[in-house]
C-alpha cells in the first residue's frame, strides 16, 4: 500500500472517539486510522482505562485507601509501595530542585501544615503511561487526552497533525492558539477551571501574573511538570522555559499577552 | 513524613528521570510493573565522602532520546542538599522534529473554537464536574 493510499484511507476512515472520568478529570480518546473503531482498537482502550485506574488507587488523594494516603499515614513504610511511588518521589525531587522549590508535592494547606500532593506529578506521567497499549496499534493515530493534558501519535509523518486547541484562560469558551502535533504532548497548568489550586510551595500563596502555561515536548511526563513548574515561577515562568531542552512553552499572561519559548524551527537550522 | 521522602531520594541512586522516563513508557505494556526507571543500568557509578560528612553520589551514565544523561547528588544527614548535572543533553534532531510541528498558531481575537476545527482542547485542567461545560465535551459529543 502506497503512503498516499494509506493517508486517505485514514482521512476517510474519521475519528471516532472514547470518553471515561479516573482519577477525578475525564480521560477522551481521539483515533483514527485501522483501528479507531475494530475490537483491538476497543481493547486498547479498555486497557488504557484499566491502568489510570490502578494508578489512581496508588497516587489518589482523595482516596483514603491508596498508597499515597496510607504512605502519608505512616500506615506503610516506603518499602510496601510499589516501584511506581519512587520514581514519582524522583520526578518530584527533580522538579523542585530546578524550580528553586517553588514546586513542591509538599505544600502548605489552610491549615499551614505541610501535606503530600503528588497530582501534580502523576498525571501527565500516568496518562503517557497509560497511552502504552494504544502506541501498539498499527496504522492507528491517537491522541488521548486526561482533563487537558495529551499525547498525540501519528503512525506516518504525512499523516494528519493532531489540531490541539489552547483554551483562552479568560475565557474557556475560547481558543488562544492551536498547536497542530504529529508526535509528542501537550499539557497547559492554569486555574481557570478549578479555583487558585496551584500555589508557590515556598509561600503557600497563589501564583500571580501568569494566567497559563501550555508546554509541547516529546514526553507528556516532561511537559506537564515543566508546565506546572514554569506556571508556579510566575513573573518568571518564560524565562524558565527558553532554558529548558527541547521543548516549546506558550505563556499566556495575566494582561492577555503571550510569550513563546524555544522556537523549534531554530533547532533545525 | 519528610523522612520518608528522604529515605527514597537517598537510598536511591538518581537519575535524571525526567529525561529518561519516555524509553521506559513505551515498553510498560503487558508487564503490570512495566519497566521501572529505578532499575540501575550497567555502567560506571560511585560515591565519595567528603570532610564535612556529606556523601557525593554519581549515578550512572542512562541513555535517553536526548542524549546521556548523568547527575552528582549530594546527601548530608540524609537528605539530598545538591544535584549536579554531570552530563546532560543539548538538544538532538529529533527534539527539532516534533517542535519543528508543535509551534503555537495564535488565533485571531474573535476565532471561536467551533470554526477552528481542532480535534482536543488543552487547558487548565478540567474535573469530571467541570467536564460537562466543557469545549472538550462538545467535541466528544460531535464524536460520539
Amino acid at each position: 500500500m502506497s503512503v498516499d493510499t494509506a493517508h486517505q484511507q485514514l482521512a476517510a476512515a474519521g475519528t471516532s472517539r472514547y470518553v471515561d472520568h479516573c482519577m477525578g478529570i475525564p480521560i477522551s480518546l481521539a483515533i483514527r486510522g485501522r483501528h479507531a473503531r475494530s475490537r483491538m482498537g476497543r481493547t486498547a482502550w479498555d486497557d488504557t482505562i484499566a491502568e489510570l485506574r490502578r494508578l489512581d488507587s496508588i497516587f489518589s488523594t482523595y482516596r483514603k485507601s491508596s498508597v499515597i494516603s496510607r504512605l502519608e499515614r505512616a500506615e506503610i513504610g516506603p518499602d510496601d509501595c510499589p516501584d511506581e511511588v519512587a520514581e514519582i518521589f524522583e520526578l518530584a525531587a527533580l522538579a523542585k530542585l530546578e524550580t528553586n522549590a517553588a514546586f513542591d508535592i509538599w505544600r502548605p494547606r489552610d491549615d499551614g501544615v505541610r501535606h503530600l500532593d503528588p497530582s501534580g506529578v502523576v498525571k501527565g506521567w500516568a496518562i503517557e503511561r497509560a497511552s502504552a497499549p494504544l502506541r501498539f496499534l498499527d496504522d492507528t493515530a491517537f491522541c488521548l487526552s486526561g482533563g487537558g493534558d495529551m499525547v498525540c501519535r501519528t503512525p506516518s509523518t504525512d499523516a494528519p497533525a493532531w489540531r490541539i486547541g489552547i483554551e483562552h484562560p479568560h475565557d474557556p469558551s475560547r481558543l488562544i492558539a492551536v498547536v497542530p502535533l504529529q508526535n509528542g504532548a501537550v499539557a497547559t497548568s492554569g486555574t481557570v477551571h478549578r479555583g487558585e489550586h496551584l500555589v508557590d510551595a515556598r509561600s503557600g500563596r497563589p501564583v500571580v501574573g501568569v494566567a497559563s502555561v501550555t508546554v509541547v515536548a516529546a514526553s507528556l511526563t516532561v511537559a506537564d511538570i515543566d508546565a506546572t513548574s514554569a506556571y508556579v515561577m510566575g513573573a518568571d515562568a518564560s524565562r524558565w522555559l527558553s532554558d529548558r531542552p527541547g521543548i516549546t512553552g506558550f505563556v499566556v499572561w495575566a494582561d492577555g499577552s503571550t510569550t513563546t519559548t524555544g522556537d523549534g524551527q531554530k533547532s533545525i537550522s | 513524613m519528610r523522612r520518608i521522602t528522604t529515605w527514597f531520594l537517598s537510598t536511591v541512586t538518581i537519575l535524571v528521570l525526567l529525561l529518561g522516563y519516555h524509553t521506559s513508557t513505551s515498553s510498560a505494556f503487558g508487564s503490570p510493573g512495566g519497566t521501572s526507571v529505578l532499575s540501575r543500568p550497567a555502567g560506571e557509578s560511585g560515591q565519595s565522602q567528603s570532610s564535612s560528612g556529606a556523601r557525593v553520589v554519581t549515578g550512572p551514565t542512562v541513555q535517553t532520546q536526548w542524549g546521556p544523561v548523568q547527575v552528582e547528588v549530594t546527601v548530608e544527614a540524609g537528605a539530598i542538599t545538591d544535584v549536579t548535572p554531570v552530563q546532560y543533553p543539548t538538544g538532538n534532531s529529533t527534539d527539532a522534529q516534533i517542535n519543528g510541528y508543535a509551534l503555537p498558531i495564535l488565533m485571531d481575537e474573535a476565532m471561536q473554537a467551533q470554526s477552528a476545527n481542532i480535534d482536543m482542547v488543552s487547558g487548565a485542567t478540567v474535573t469530571s464536574t467541570g467536564y460537562i461545560q466543557s469545549l472538550q465535551a462538545a467535541l466528544d459529543q460531535v464524536g460520539l
